[in-house]
């Protein structure tokens, strides 16, 4: 029997070993071809995307031009604020479903959260998409925005700012989900101990149990960092799929500018995967996401071990 | 055990026994504290709170409803039953058929690789993990493909299927080059999804069983193997349920494996010769697919229909939201997560 499960175990830790291999292998070309230049920026990434499609088909020939930073920016933009502004809001939803909400209020929101865990990516985007994106394009941005800019880009309901709230909104389940439950698990005698010195409850929640929770808020950033970094489907469809940097500097008109995260670009161009140059360039980014996302786990992992000490859970 | 002390604790209640109050306390009479006299900020964070989640609970209450109103209007019975076909007309692109159909042997396939290789991973985890760093680089990997964005795998399931030797699982086209695209292979690509959620159950279910349950066992002179599979797997059944259900759910929510490695195609496209196994070697799509592609994203250009899929695609996973509660109620209620009132007897940890 040991051996057996062994055996499964070993193979399936080389299969998910293979998943990282088998990307970076097939991504390499577009980087050698592009060398660092590949993350910087330059010229109309939808361009050069589609020169790849269009471009001669003899291997000698390929056309390897490419310049990812609008990308990279459109990731940046929307998963880092999406996770900024979910943080916060997971660690108080949190704090309500375990602390706070009397029994009757929890065992409706309770199940609220999970049900939101559940809804497919591909509904917010549907919801995102028939009922936010006109109601942005129409009401909230001005005549004035549209025209000050439409020398470069058209403003449209599809932006970064709906992309942002709809991914915050997303990833915010996975987070309540893990902090409530290491909130669950402090231990009752350090509650109990801080109210009988006469703390208040909020002071408890915030001195004593949301601080042994620490190590759990961290791994639920990282966790959700990981979803917003791939989501692919919703960006795709509410982000405006135009692989534009948007600008801070354009004032109030850059948060109805639009981006293209990396991951929304690979299912963008999933049908011109047989083409070559561009296949490799997809992997590229496939890459990029799978580092990023090892990189946050060894963050996360780091900065959670003096933690430990004091904190519960994972 | 919990139950039993449950029963005798709860007419002898507080530590010194001294005075019997009323075994439960009702709501008005539970001693609590005034939030009138906390400092202003602990006010507002209070607040906060109450703001937030009930919040939460709006957002999905919307999100629910508006799948709801828009599904009933658009969702005719007849929808169900028709095969999609590619008119531009709304009216005359038929139904969606083959969606579920191809979602529903998606997540059949998927499962069926991810429930028993989850289960032995998580057994071997608990119950073995030796040695040590090969236990914790499973774990490691496992939190990795949690977390892991699934078009990863879907890139990855198209290098994978596309070599030769692996061609029996989907087509060859004319020039010899394999599409690696079929239910068989976007399955064991889903399955990736499913997995982390199987074993973190599976393990979790593990850790709850009392050890006088091992120990039973292993006194009756019964070997580690068949301690296993006789005594802890079937106590456990309701969380490998529950923990399989999930990863049904993640499986079922997902698009990127679906355009990437199952080809979402407007028909399934059954291939090869065998009854049965040719429509799981064929290429196909599932709802998900299907919405994305009737969306104003998409080219189908049916919003009325991506409504109508979409509610269904909800209903499922609200079926399936209720299936892991019922599951899970059984462990659940017994853990009190209720703090501030005054310990009920044998709650206290």
């Amino acid at each position: 029997m040991e051996w057996l499960l062994r055996a499964i175990t070993i193979s399936v830790l080389v299969v998910i070993g293979l998943i990282a291999a088998a990307i970076l292998i097939e991504a390499w070309p577009s980087f050698e071809h592009n060398g660092i230049r590949w993350f910087f920026p330059g010229g109309d990434v939808d361009q050069q995307l589609k020169a790849m499609i269009t471009g001669p088909q003899e291997p000698a020939r390929y056309n390897w031009h490419f310049r990812g930073w609008p990308l990279i920016w459109g990731t940046i933009l929307t998963s880092g604020f999406a996770v900024i502004f979910a943080l916060p809001l997971a660690i108080l939803a949190a704090i309500f479903i375990v602390e706070i909400a009397p029994a009757r209020v929890r065992r409706v929101v309770e199940p609220a959260v999970w049900l939101l865990a559940g809804v497919p990516s591909v509904v917010y985007g549907l919801v995102g998409l028939l009922v936010i994106v006109p109601w942005v394009e129409h009401d909230l941005i001005s005549k004035a925005q549209k025209h000050s800019v439409d020398y470069v880009v058209q403003l449209t309901g599809e932006n970064v700012s709906v992309a942002t709230a709809i991914l915050t909104v997303m990833i915010l389940p996975i987070m309540i989900a893990l902090i409530v439950r290491a909130l669950q698990t402090v231990p009752r005698t350090w509650t109990e101990g801080s109210v009988a010195l006469g703390v208040n409850r909020w002071r408890t929640i915030r001195r004593v149990s949301l601080r042994a929770a620490r190590p759990a808020i961290i791994a639920a950033a990282v966790l959700a960092m990981g979803r917003a970094l791939g989501e692919s489907i919703m960006l795709s469809m509410v982000s405006g799929s135009r692989g534009f940097a948007a600008n801070p500097l354009d004032g109030a008109t850059f948060f109805f500018e639009p981006v293209r995260p990396l991951a929304a670009t690979i299912i963008d161009y999933a049908e011109g995967i047989s083409v070559a140059p561009l296949r490799h360039t997809l992997y590229a980014m496939g890459a990029v996401l799978l580092v990023s996302t090892a990189l946050f786990s060894l963050a996360g992992w780091a900065v959670k071990q003096p933690l430990k000490r004091y904190g519960i859970g994972t | 055990m919990e139950g039993a002390l449950n029963a005798t604790d709860s007419s002898t209640l507080g530590v010194s026994g001294a005075r019997k109050p009323p075994a439960t306390l009702r709501r008005s009479q539970r001693p609590r504290e005034r939030l009138a006299g906390w400092p202003i900020a602990d006010r507002v964070a209070w607040a906060a709170c109450w703001v937030v989640g009930v919040g939460v609970s709006l957002v999905t209450a919307a999100i629910v409803l508006l799948m709801a109103v828009k599904g009933i209007a658009y969702l005719h019975p007849a929808l169900l039953f028709e095969h999609p076909s590619a008119a531009v007309a709304q009216s005359q692109s038929g139904g969606f058929l083959d969606p579920i159909e191809g979602t529903l042997l998606l997540t059949a396939v998927g499962t069926a690789i991810a429930a028993p290789l989850g289960v032995a991973i998580a057994v071997w985890l608990h119950e073995y993990g030796r040695p040590a760093g090969l236990a914790r680089a499973t774990e490691s990997a496992i939190e990795m493909t949690a977390g892991g964005p699934s078009v990863l795998f879907a890139l990855f399931g198209l290098i994978l299927f596309a070599r030769p030797v692996l061609a029996f699982l989907s087509q060859t086209s004319a020039g010899g080059s394999v599409s690696g695209r079929s239910f068989l292979t976007a399955g064991a690509v889903s399955s990736l999804l499913a997995l982390p959620l199987v074993v973190g159950a599976t393990r979790e279910a593990l850790a709850q069983l009392p050890a006088r349950l091992r120990e039973a066992s292993q006194a009756l002179g019964k070997t580690r193997a068949r301690t296993i599979r006789k005594v802890l797997l079937p106590s456990i059944r309701p969380g490998i349920a529950a923990g399989v259900v999930l990863g049904m759910g993640r499986i079922i929510g997902d698009t990127a494996i679906v355009i990437f490695v199952l080809g979402a195609t407007l028909h399934l496209t059954p291939a090869g010769g065998l009854p049965g196994l040719s429509a799981l070697r064929g290429e196909g799509t599932t709802l998900t697919a299907y919405v994305r592609y009737n969306s104003p994203a998409g080219e189908g250009l049916a919003p009325n229909k991506a409504y109508a899929a979409a509610f269904v695609l909800m209903l499922i996973v609200v079926a399936l939201n209720f299936a892991v509660v019922r599951l899970g109620s059984g462990s659940r209620r017994k853990r009190p997560f209720a703090r501030w009132r005054p310990a009920r007897a044998g709650s206290a940890q």
